[in-house]
């Protein structure tokens, strides 16, 4: 038994290394280290309430917006203000822009310039996918990043800027937009499903999102020259579906009105979510130990000599299980024939949780295109909200890469508690106290590594999208 | 121009917000500028091993370089031994990784206001991270770096400073170095280059009427000045946000809420609710920073008796209520 430490890993949000027990080969155990660590619970403890709106964006700049939107979730939550409908909406438009802007990203310039490595170059399909997908010099880029910067021209119009917006508020979104800025918000949706229809899918949005079955997802990627469907044609030559599974459990806080929240149980059938089971485990993080406590109790205190702890990330739990979270938990919890039917055929995998960021690109952009039809130019985008002193709250949102939920308290009009469990928390979890490994951690288990073994682990780690700067916040 | 580019304490938004330069995409525009990225942790091919060995032989020396950007805050905890960030795979330190590269960079920039001046990292009391910025703590000189400290090229730490930093300033200034060089009179006091950082955020602001005449929003979604209530600080805060703008036309007064002047050392910690202004005897203290107390005030008084119906109206609604009267030719 050899171990292996690999890091820093390049193309994820923030900084990673993963120490790997190795025999012939092949990984027996795998430990996910998040080596940065944030402190923004603590930042957060002794300021206004109003002020997380200003300090949680700054958690992340890639999921900066659904750290807002969580924000003004909870302190929503806490003073029980309803939105308007205009604000639902603008808000549903800049969450979607940020979440859609995400996959595009991660999938162009984070997930595919490995398939452009040279261990990969007897394959047939190396020479055409090196050339649209290598890093920073790849043909893809240029028109990739146009696309990108043109969706994210939302914010110029719905929320001033991105990243780090205060237009999320309790109340709705300060930005009243009027029919001359949902004539350009719907022009930018066009050109967004233009990118997506010629380059990535090479097909329309709709066409695709109705793909109901492994079979059809193949038989509609055979032969056509676009982006997506490379991806397919190397991803089952190397069998990735088979890749990268790990405890097949799913969580969904529910997203824009559009997929339900709910658990994704192993044996198949969707829970409702309670979020009284969330618990957070510090054993094996750089944190004062304990008993797991909800994060509407938790604590971050800082124990940087503890024995047996490798990270600084916490291991969430619901019910004890163990949960993956991101756009195939979205799609599979809420009952996506393509994704239901990858899961149930491979469990989790490489190729799947790749296929659901395709699926939601392709099915979430026409919902945006009639969301901004649905704005009212005239009618409210905030009503005010009034803090209470002393209180609870919790908001829960999907970012790109799954749950985000915030939890706070306030104790005379100053925030008492902070607690965040960001996607990557789960998907990268530590061990918990019963020495249980999190998702990562297992669906690295048995993959090949060692010199010579190809980039599978690359793969594997990319295909969480990990966003290692949320996970420490 | 070869650019090595290092992420710790921050959010990474910086390099998130880089990527939505425009108008041409990012890589084409540096490439065609003669840039070119040595590493990039979000952008780069390399991992691993690989990567380790190119940053190491970045910092010997036997790989040379232009220009460090740094984005994020160094953290010297706990209890000064760099562990709240150790470079994966290396076991050491990001701020020794960083000592150890700017020594052999022609020009250090610090991207984002945390590597500038520490930032949020640094903001919680007490600053148990030990954080700070590249060669400011807070506001004071000093640093990671020092305050003595000066890169090859002969300038100290260059500070790129917002949160984040806009595009345009950081492919601005990479471009103004490639192209003619930048010298301490391309930069202001406190190291910002002068590019973006000689006009204030106030200039070009779309609510200057409603700023003239002191119409002010009550409550957010108000079309009207942000100062008088909701603690904006657009006329402190050195940025051309108004006049460059962000994704496209926006700007955070543009999008309806406050400038937090996240551009300055110190935002992070206002000592005021950041979105509410802080009076004494109903009279906001945050003035602007070159105008005497007293002409504002009279000032004030003065447009605030002859605010437009108009402008008042349209100050506490958040869509136009009256119309810019239409003058009919005369006869």
């Amino acid at each position: 038994m050899r171990r292996i430490v690999l890091g820093p890993f390049n193309r994820v949000e923030g900084d990673l290394e993963i120490t790997l027990d190795v025999d012939a080969g092949q990984v027996m155990a795998a430990r996910v280290n998040s080596p940065l660590f944030r402190g923004f619970e603590q930042i957060l403890a002794g300021r206004a309430a109003q002020d997380a709106l200003v300090v949680v964006p700054r958690i992340c700049g890639i999921c900066s917006v659904a750290q807002s939107a969580a924000a003004a979730a909870a302190l929503g939550d806490l003073c029980a203000v309803e939105m308007p409908e205009n604000g639902r909406l603008a808000r549903h438009l800049v969450q979607a822009a940020e979440n859609l802007a995400d996959h595009l990203t991660y999938f162009y310039l984070f997930f595919m310039p490995d398939f452009a490595r040279a261990d990969y170059v007897d394959r047939n399909w190396h020479a055409a996918v090196a050339a649209r997908f290598a890093a920073v010099t790849g043909s893809a880029a240029p028109a990739v990043l146009v696309a990108r910067a043109n969706l994210l021209k939302l914010f110029g119009f719905l929320a001033g800027k991105w990243p780090h917006t205060l237009a999320l508020q309790p109340g709705g979104s300060t930005r009243a937009i009027g029919s001359a800025e949902v004539v350009r918000i719907l022009a930018l949706l066009r050109g967004f499903r233009a990118f997506l229809e010629a380059e990535l899918l090479g097909d329309a949005l709709e066409s695709f999102a109705a793909l109901a079955s492994e079979a059809e997802l193949r038989a509609w990627g055979a032969g056509r020259g676009s982006d997506f469907p490379s991806f397919l044609q190397a991803a089952y030559d190397l069998s990735l579906e088979n890749v990268g599974r790990a405890a097949d459990g799913f969580l969904s806080y529910g997203a824009y009105a559009m997929f339900p929240s709910g658990v994704w149980r192993v044996d198949g059938a969707v829970d409702t979510l309670e979020t009284g089971k969330i618990s957070e485990d510090t054993r094996h993080a750089w944190l004062v130990d304990g008993p797991p406590r909800p994060p509407a109790d938790g604590e971050t205190y800082v124990d940087a000599d503890k024995a047996e702890a490798y990270t600084w990330c916490k291991a969430p739990r619901y019910g004890g299980q163990i949960l993956e979270t991101g756009a195939l938990a979205r799609l599979v919890v809420a009952g996506q024939p393509l994704a239901r039917d990858l899961v149930a055929r491979h469990g989790a995998s490489v190729t799947a949780r790749v296929v659901a960021r395709m699926i939601e690109l392709a099915s979430v952009v026409p919902v945006m295109e009639r969301w901004a039809r649905a704005i009212v130019p005239g009618e409210a985008f905030c009503h005010a909200a009034a803090l209470p002193d002393s209180g609870q709250g919790v908001g829960l949102v999907e970012a790109a890469r799954g749950s985000l939920g915030h939890w706070l308290s306030v104790d005379r009009g100053r925030i008492e508690r902070y607690q965040i469990v960001a996607p990557t928390t789960w998907n990268f979890s530590p061990r918990d106290a019963a020495g249980r490994p999190g998702p990562l951690e297992q669906a690295l288990v048995g993959l090949p590594a060692g010199a010579g073994a190809p980039p599978t682990i690359q793969h594997v780690v990319r295909s969480f999208d990990p966003c290692m700067v949320c996970t420490v916040h | 121009m070869k650019v090595l580019w290092l992420q710790s304490g921050g959010c990474g938004g910086c390099t998130q917000s880089l990527l939505c330069a425009e108008p041409r995409p990012l890589f084409d525009e540096l490439r065609d500028a003669g840039i070119e990225f040595v590493w990039h942790p979000a952008l780069s091919p390399e991992s691993g091993a690989e990567a380790l060995q190119l940053l190491g032989d970045c910092a010997d020396g036997t790989m040379p370089f232009d220009v460090l950007c740094v984005e994020g805050a160094m953290l010297h905890g706990p209890e000064g031994t760099g562990r709240f960030h150790l470079m994966a795979g290396s076991g050491r330190p990001l701020t020794e990784w960083v000592e150890r590269l700017a020594r052999r960079a022609r020009w250090v920039f610090a991207i984002g206001s945390c590597t500038a001046f520490g930032g949020f990292s640094a903001a919680t009391p007490g600053n148990p991270l030990e954080a700070c910025g590249l060669q400011y703590d807070g506001d004071e000189p000093g640093g990671l770096l020092g305050e003595a400290f000066v890169a090859a090229g002969g300038l100290p730490v260059v500070n790129i400073a917002g949160c984040p930093a806009h595009p345009g300033w950081v492919v601005d200034t990479l471009q103004k170095l490639a192209l003619d060089g930048l010298t301490e009179g391309d930069l202001d006091d406190c190291g910002r280059p002068l590019l973006y950082a000689e006009q204030l955020v106030h200039h070009g602001c779309s609510r200057n009427e409603y700023y003239e005449f002191k119409a002010s929003a009550r409550q957010h979604s108000d079309l009207g000045c942000l100062m008088e209530n909701l603690g904006c600080k657009g006329t402190q805060a050195h940025a051309d946000c108004n006049v460059r703008t962000w994704n496209g036309g926006g700007s955070c007064l543009r999008g309806g809420f406050a400038c937090i002047a996240c551009t300055e050392s110190g935002f992070e910690a206002p000592g005021h609710p950041f979105q509410e202004t802080p009076k004494i005897a109903g009279i906001p203290i945050g003035l602007p920073t070159d105008m005497p107390k007293a002409w504002f005030i009279a000032l004030s008084v003065l447009s605030k008796s002859a605010t437009p119906k108009r402008v008042r109206d349209n100050a506490v609604a958040d869509h136009p209520v009256v119309r810019p009267a239409v003058r009919k030719p005369s006869k």
